[in-house]
């Protein structure tokens, strides 16, 4: 493969699966590759600032090292993901390698164990290079309320990233992780997806297991894969999937969420997709509408039929979903007391209750708090029929709604987000404007869908992303849509950095 | 040394009128305490403006007619999953690394009360 020192140093451009192959048959070797990571990170990583915790340097090469002497000697297992670098997201569990949740409160913490997902990623040969910028607790769609700061987006260094995988999508975009893990609980893979013109996919709920993912809201998250292209989106999701006893709600992945591009992918003649108008409703930008109308168009070209509906409670989902999501949170995050793992402030002979509201003033950052006195409130006596009870039934009217339109359609779309990038600092004073954001992403959640940003083209220099909801278990359809009007839109675009 | 504020069981002041979602700056502290989170002055008085002005917005979800409707806690139909109950165990020295005070393999809490 000799086109690989044409691409020095940018050759995370080579899709990872074509990686994968030149890796195998040695024609690149993944010390290399690393190395030419690693450079790229050094150029790049003081302007975006995607990662938290970067691995040491000599470790990540030797890690590549040994997958090279497996090749060269044709002895020990290659897994599919041999040699390939991901960036994780620092709510991850990663055994020895520092978690923060983008949190002061676990600003040392180091896990004991792996997640399941990082036990089946290293079986396959991927090596971890770090562990990503997020908003605190994955609590924001900027990864401004992070506590090791912002993470700038690569398409223009004064904007947002989105959130809250914003380091991951960053990281990806600007070439500095051939791939990388998100979680999503109210669309925080598919905001940074979109802002940062990379394609994100929060799966079907229950497929990855959630066993070491750090939890913010349980019935709504799920990890994901962010890549560049769709097939490697396809791909890393591939060996993510699977049952987890110590996930007593992950479920074996049907043969329907797999993607091989061979399925005549670029046939879409038939294809029914349906286009909720409350996606292109009030607070949606013209120019996202106009970007997101044209892609559609472009579907229309490859055969699918595209029609208007409507899912009418999608108005209701935004509040339904942040009073589940700060519910479950205030709930979860009870567990930060200081006194087995996390920031402990000093004892000076103060007693048990106010040592713990001491170290959760100075461990949490203002979102996290926000949430956390919200969710206490919509749980407590006399208020919690009128919330959360009501948000839950709400979810269940949304479910029935989508059910109704998958008798219709074989696939949704819109836009991933109302708007386009914002810049840093705009909306952080504002939380009920940052909520808004998430108007298109949190019916997923709700109702547990699989959904996908692609990017689909650029409003002046900046990101739109186009999203696809189908049917649980239906990523194997989704990608197939996704990989054709990839082909078809075939952008080239690259941050300048 | 700070007096040990008491958790409080009693329910929130009711005397607001039904439909205000206001939550004024003692009901911020108090969910706060609740919580157990210490907050600043300046957070209070941010919080109790911000979180009235969100507060409003969910009740969008009154407009909902929800008779008869039942709950989704769960998205997934699952029934009970079981697995054996087998304790899987942890180098105590890695698992201590990450406690911020200990005293020899024990860790050390605040006083109690």
């Amino acid at each position: 493969m000799d086109s690989f020192h044409s691409y020095y140093p940018l050759p995370s451009r080579l899709s990872v699966s074509d990686l994968c192959d030149a890796i195998r048959r040695g024609s690149i070797k993944a010390e290399d590759y690393m190395a030419s990571t690693l450079d790229r990170i050094r150029r790049v990583e003081e302007k975006v600032h995607a990662f938290i915790t970067i691995v040491e340097e000599s470790t990540l090469l030797e890690r590549a090292r040994e997958i090279d002497r497996r090749v060269r000697d044709g002895k020990g297992f290659l897994g599919a993901l041999a040699g390939i670098p991901i960036a994780v997201k620092d709510l991850i569990c990663t055994k020895g390698l520092r978690t923060t949740c983008g949190s002061r409160i676990l600003e040392g913490y180091i896990p004991t164990y792996n997640a399941t997902v990082i036990e089946r990623l290293e079986e396959q040969g991927a090596i971890i290079l770090g562990k990503t910028n997020m908003d605190e607790f994955a609590m924001g769609s900027s990864t401004e309320f992070s506590y090791f700061g912002p993470t700038r987006n690569p398409w223009d260094l004064s904007r947002v990233p989105g959130g809250s995988s914003g380091g991951s999508a960053a990281a990806v975009a600007a070439l500095e992780a051939p791939m990388a893990l998100g979680s999503d609980t109210g669309g925080s893979i598919r905001c940074p997806a979109s802002f940062c013109s990379v394609v994100g996919l929060k799966p079907t709920y229950g497929l990855v297991s959630r066993f070491g993912l750090i939890a913010y809201a349980n019935s709504l998250e799920q990890i994901g894969p962010m890549t560049r292209t769709v097939e490697d989106c396809a791909l890393l999701f591939s060996h993510m999937v699977g049952r987890d006893p110590l996930d007593s709600t992950s479920v074996e992945p049907p043969k329907t969420v797999f993607f091989s591009k061979k399925d005549d992918a670029m046939d879409l003649v038939g294809l029914k997709v349906g286009i909720p108008k409350e996606f292109f409703g009030e607070g949606i930008q013209e120019s996202v509408a106009k970007t997101v109308r044209k892609a559609l168009e472009k579907l229309e070209s490859l055969g699918a039929q595209c029609e208007e509906t409507t899912i009418p409670s999608i108005q209701y989902a935004l509040p339904a979903y942040y009073i589940i999501a700060m519910s479950e949170a205030s709930s979860n995050l009870a567990r930060y007391d200081g006194l087995r793992y996390g920031l402990r402030v000093p004892d000076r002979g103060y007693g048990w209750n106010t040592i713990f509201a001491e170290n959760r003033r100075l461990g949490f950052g203002p979102e996290v708090k926000r949430r956390i006195i919200l969710g206490t409130y919509a749980l407590s006596a006399g208020y919690f029929d009128k919330y959360y009870l009501k948000a839950q039934k709400i979810r269940t009217i949304l479910r029935m709604e989508f059910q109704r339109a998958f008798k219709r359609f074989d696939v949704l779309a819109g836009p991933s987000m109302p708007i386009l990038p914002f810049k840093i600092g705009e909306k952080v004073g504002n939380p009920l404007e940052m909520y808004m954001c998430d108007v298109d992403t949190v019916p997923a959640n709700l109702t547990g869908l699989p959904a996908l940003s692609l990017p689909c083209g650029f409003r002046n220099g900046l990101p739109v992303g186009i999203q696809f909801m189908a049917q649980a278990f239906q990523e194997g359809l989704i990608f197939r849509v996704a990989y054709a009007l990839e082909k078809s839109l075939d952008l080239r675009e690259e941050p300048r950095l | 040394m700070p007096k040990e504020r008491k958790l409080s069981r009693r329910e929130f002041p009711d005397s607001k009128k039904e439909g205000d979602s206001r939550i004024g700056k003692e009901e911020v502290k108090h969910l706060a305490w609740l919580a157990r989170m210490k907050l600043s002055n300046k957070e209070i008085d941010a919080f109790s403006q911000q979180l009235s002005q969100i507060l409003q917005y969910f009740r969008k979800i009154d407009e909902v007619d929800t008779e008869g409707i039942e709950p989704t806690y769960h998205v997934l139909d699952l029934t009970n999953v079981f697995r054996k109950d087998e304790p899987r165990t942890f180098p105590a020295e890695e698992v201590l690394r990450n406690v911020p005070e200990k005293k020899g393999r024990y860790v050390k809490a605040p006083r109690m009360g």
